[in-house]
């Protein structure tokens, strides 16, 4: 390995900042007011939304920060590959979160509803506990408290939403295109059709869920079927509004000229986290959906 | 082996900012790794002082000091705060300190990331010590009586203290993911030109792997934990019979994360053996690359093992076989780490300074409880020792000396490096003898009394143990306050004493020991070159 391969002479380190101080008080004060909230207490929800401003007020100014450094072009090669691997490993991590719900769904239908059932050594206990019960998915359990309910089908809005998230994927890597030929014009087009589609599916998925509450009696209380079902989706149109407000900052930026051919992980991050957003949409619709 | 031949280019960086800025807002490895260690040793005292009252308690049978759910809540405190608040972050202090200089970097990757990843951990302990507290107000429900383990159904009847420590969980996780990241990225992008991936310290090899340990398992924590938070407020079932869920799968979630979490704790203290041995030993390490093998094999093996923490739970035979085959698999690969350590010190010409004191002690200990874990992996064994006192002995004697051990020895190895100051040997010498002893004395009767059916977690026990608890109570004492030896040590090193070299060890061999001792605010600024002998 020669050390000429290396094309920098210096490392950069950067300045201190404040953001990460800022950013330990906001998560402090989200979380303890939470704590407050959720069990009815005093000031609770006061204290959240006040981390929660803080929490925007931090996102803003810690990457203002940085895309100002990045203009002025003090980043060398070696930082941009920080940023970038970061970003990798970050994804990886939400990979592990979402596989720990989707093994919870895999554990619960295979392994613990047909105990529930009477399955192998666990017949008398059945006949004891809950007799009756059969084990078929989708259940609410063998003692459930809210009613019938209706599980929710997969041709109708999820296939639809499907194809609106599909759809999002190429119009972004139709962005990506017109940027890497420096079409600023296309670039936002492609950014602008993107953010909408994937504010359709989260409004899609609001309407599911009304559907799902007035019509099909389907809530979070509806036992096992109910908390998966929500988790699932929850998490992961969490993570669809998440990833459109990057895509609305990276949209911000393009309008401003920021990106250029070779230069322009924001919008890269923003797209491999959309992507792994979609990726995770595939797995539920045919795990939580269809099956 | 590599040598570095060191630039000074010091004239674009100036020294710190001065006053609680520099702290604060800090972007230097140096200084957030010094303060995970202060930060460390607060917690370590924190931690110890609730063993010390549980310990108090088993002095004698019946109820002396505390109530049993407090007894219960100090259990569950001592875990988390030793593991969270004393453990990771001391050996995320060594890693931020010693991986940038060990590799040629100027800094961590990430350096803004870096000072956050630290800055929750006092967030996070801060939610952690509230979920202790909020049960003494009126109003402020029940004590979290469920061990660090904090298992369903117990753990969804707890009152509010529960979803204060959920959410101190969630904090911790958040650090952790940011601080691994940091690592992953520092050993992938920041190494000097021509430092390859296999010259690399073992102490760097072990917290890369660690580090990916933790981004895959973290992650199934939270949301382990954000499903007890729904199944307690919002009225899903994930871990409730009754409406098809199943609390054992807060088990298999738990221990997914849990048993990994055994090696995330231990890696770091072996890698920093691999940096201490060659250089009280003066003879190169012993097999570095199937070191690097070896540890990857106990991370690999370490996240498919997890169901052994649940033998009697009722799993299926098949199940439960698996699961025990595969423990007792990982006994190899320790094992080739132990043989390369003592094949390191064969034939070397030794001397036992105090880091070299506590690798050889760990050595043996660390050894005897890996041996009292294969017992435990054994299922029909398992069934007998299962919550008793000897698993209590089983893993104090891994954790111990594997990990805790691991930092002292790290901490006594690099503190000339950090302060410019030698330690005092004598006094140093005495905390070894007193920590070693008094730990022996305490923990080593706790295998007898679990044999001999004593489960632990419970605040009373039958009065035929009484001798063998009064005996590890005593020995406890002696351990708690040979701590303040430790304490006190570090301090005198800090405010003086001898001037350290940069090289303070004659034999030392590293990046580190080419820079002063202290090192410069900033270093290697300028990358140094790396020429493979």
């Amino acid at each position: 390995m020669a050390s000429a391969q290396h094309g920098q002479d210096h490392y950069y380190v950067p300045e201190s900042s404040p953001w990460p101080i800022v950013a330990m008080i906001s998560a402090l004060l989200m979380v303890f007011g939470l704590a407050l909230w959720i069990n009815a207490v005093g000031l609770g929800a006061w204290i959240f939304f006040g981390g929660f401003i803080l929490l925007a007020v931090m996102f803003y100014g810690w990457f203002s920060d940085v895309v100002r450094e990045n203009l002025s072009n003090v980043y060398n090669a070696q930082v941009s590959r920080s940023f970038r691997q970061g970003m990798f490993w970050f994804i990886a991590s939400e990979v592990f979160f979402f596989l720990s719900f989707f093994g919870a769904l895999f554990y619960l239908r295979t392994i613990a509803l047909p105990w529930l059932g009477g399955e192998g050594y666990l017949a008398m206990t059945h006949h004891l506990l809950y007799s009756g019960f059969e084990a078929v998915w989708p259940t609410a359990g063998p003692q459930p408290t809210a009613g019938e309910f209706e599980a929710m089908g997969a041709w109708g809005i999820p296939a639809l939403n499907t194809a609106i998230l599909l759809s999002s994927g190429a119009t972004l890597t139709w962005a990506h295109w017109a940027l890497k030929k420096n079409d600023q014009k296309q670039l936002i087009w492609g950014l602008i059709a993107t953010v909408v589609l994937g504010l359709i599916f989260v409004g899609f998925q609001a309407y599911e869920y009304i559907h799902a509450y007035r019509d099909l009696n389907l809530t979070l209380e509806q036992g096992i079927y109910g908390s998966t079902f929500f988790m699932l989706t929850g998490f992961h149109g969490f993570h669809v509004i998440v990833g459109a407000i990057m895509l609305l900052a990276v949209l911000g930026r393009a309008i401003k000229g920021h990106f250029s051919p070779h230069n322009h992980f924001a919008f890269e991050a923003a797209a491999w986290y959309w992507h792994f957003v979609d990726v995770v949409w595939l797995a539920l619709f045919v795990f939580v959906y269809w099956l | 082996m590599t040598t570095a031949t060191h630039a000074h280019a010091d004239h674009e960086h100036h020294g710190p900012p001065s006053g609680l800025k520099r702290w604060l807002f800090s972007t230097n490895h140096k200084d957030i790794g010094t303060m995970y260690l202060v930060f460390a040793l607060i917690m370590l005292f924190l931690g110890g002082a609730s063993a010390m009252v549980i310990r108090a308690e088993l002095f004698m049978p019946g109820l002396q000091l505390v109530q049993p759910d407090l007894y219960n809540n100090l259990v569950t405190n001592h875990a988390l705060i030793m593991i969270f608040g004393a453990v990771m972050p001391a050996a995320a202090g060594l890693a931020n300190w010693m991986i940038p200089l060990m590799i040629g970097a100027p800094d961590m990757a990430l350096p803004r990331m870096n000072n956050l990843s630290f800055w929750i951990l006092p967030a996070a302990a801060l939610m952690l010590i509230l979920s202790f507290v909020v049960p003494f107000f009126p109003g402020g429900g029940t004590q979290i009586n469920t061990g660090w383990t904090l298992y369903p159904p117990l753990s969804l009847q707890v009152g509010m203290s529960m979803d204060f420590l959920i959410f101190a969980i969630h904090l911790l996780g958040v650090s952790s993911v940011l601080a691994s990241i940091n690592i992953i990225v520092t050993i992938f992008n920041m190494r000097a030109p021509g430092l390859r991936m296999m010259q690399l310290p073992i102490f760097v090899w072990a917290w890369l792997v660690t580090a990916f340990l933790l981004i895959l398992v973290v992650p199934v924590l939270a949301a382990g934990v954000t499903m007890l938070l729904f199944d307690r407020h919002f009225g899903t079932s994930f871990f409730i019979a009754a409406g098809g869920g199943d609390p054992v799968l807060f088990q298999h979630l738990f221990w997914f994360f849990g048993h990994p979490e055994v090696y995330i704790l231990i890696l770091p203290s072996l890698g920093v053996l691999a940096s201490i041995l060659p250089t009280f030993s003066r003879k190169p390490l012993f097999g570095h690359h199937s070191l690097v093998g070896a540890m990857i094999a106990i991370a690999a093996l370490g996240m498919i093992v997890w169901a052994h923490h649940q033998y009697t739970v009722g799993m299926s035979l098949a199940a439960v076989k698996y699961f025990m085959i595969m423990t007792i698999l990982i006994s190899i690969p320790v094992g080739l780490i132990i043989f390369n350590y003592m094949m390191t010190m064969w034939r070397g010409a030794m001397t036992f300074e105090t880091p070299m004191l506590f690798t050889v002690a760990i050595i043996l200990m660390f050894s005897f409880g890996g041996l009292t874990g294969v017992m435990l992996a054994v299922v029909p064994a398992d069934m007998q020792y299962h919550d008793s006192m000897f698993v209590v002995a089983h893993f104090h004697y891994v954790l111990l000396p594997g990990a805790v051990w691991g930092l002292f020895a790290g901490v006594f190895y690099w503190l000339p490096k950090w302060t410019g100051h030698m330690y005092d040997e004598k006094l140093a010498k005495t905390f070894f003898w007193l920590h070693v002893v008094s730990f022996n004395i305490t923990f080593f009767p706790q295998h007898f009394i679990g044999l001999a059916g004593m489960p632990r977690r419970i605040v009373d026990y039958n009065v035929m143990f009484t001798e063998f608890n009064m005996i590890s109570s005593v020995g406890a004492f002696f351990f708690g306050i040979s701590h303040l030896l430790f304490l006190y040590i570090i301090i005198k090193t800090v405010r003086g004493g001898e001037k350290a070299k940069a090289r303070a060890w004659e034999s030392a061999q590293g990046l580190e020991w080419e820079v002063e001792s202290p090192p410069p605010h900033h270093t290697w600024t300028t990358p140094p070159t790396i020429k493979t002998a």
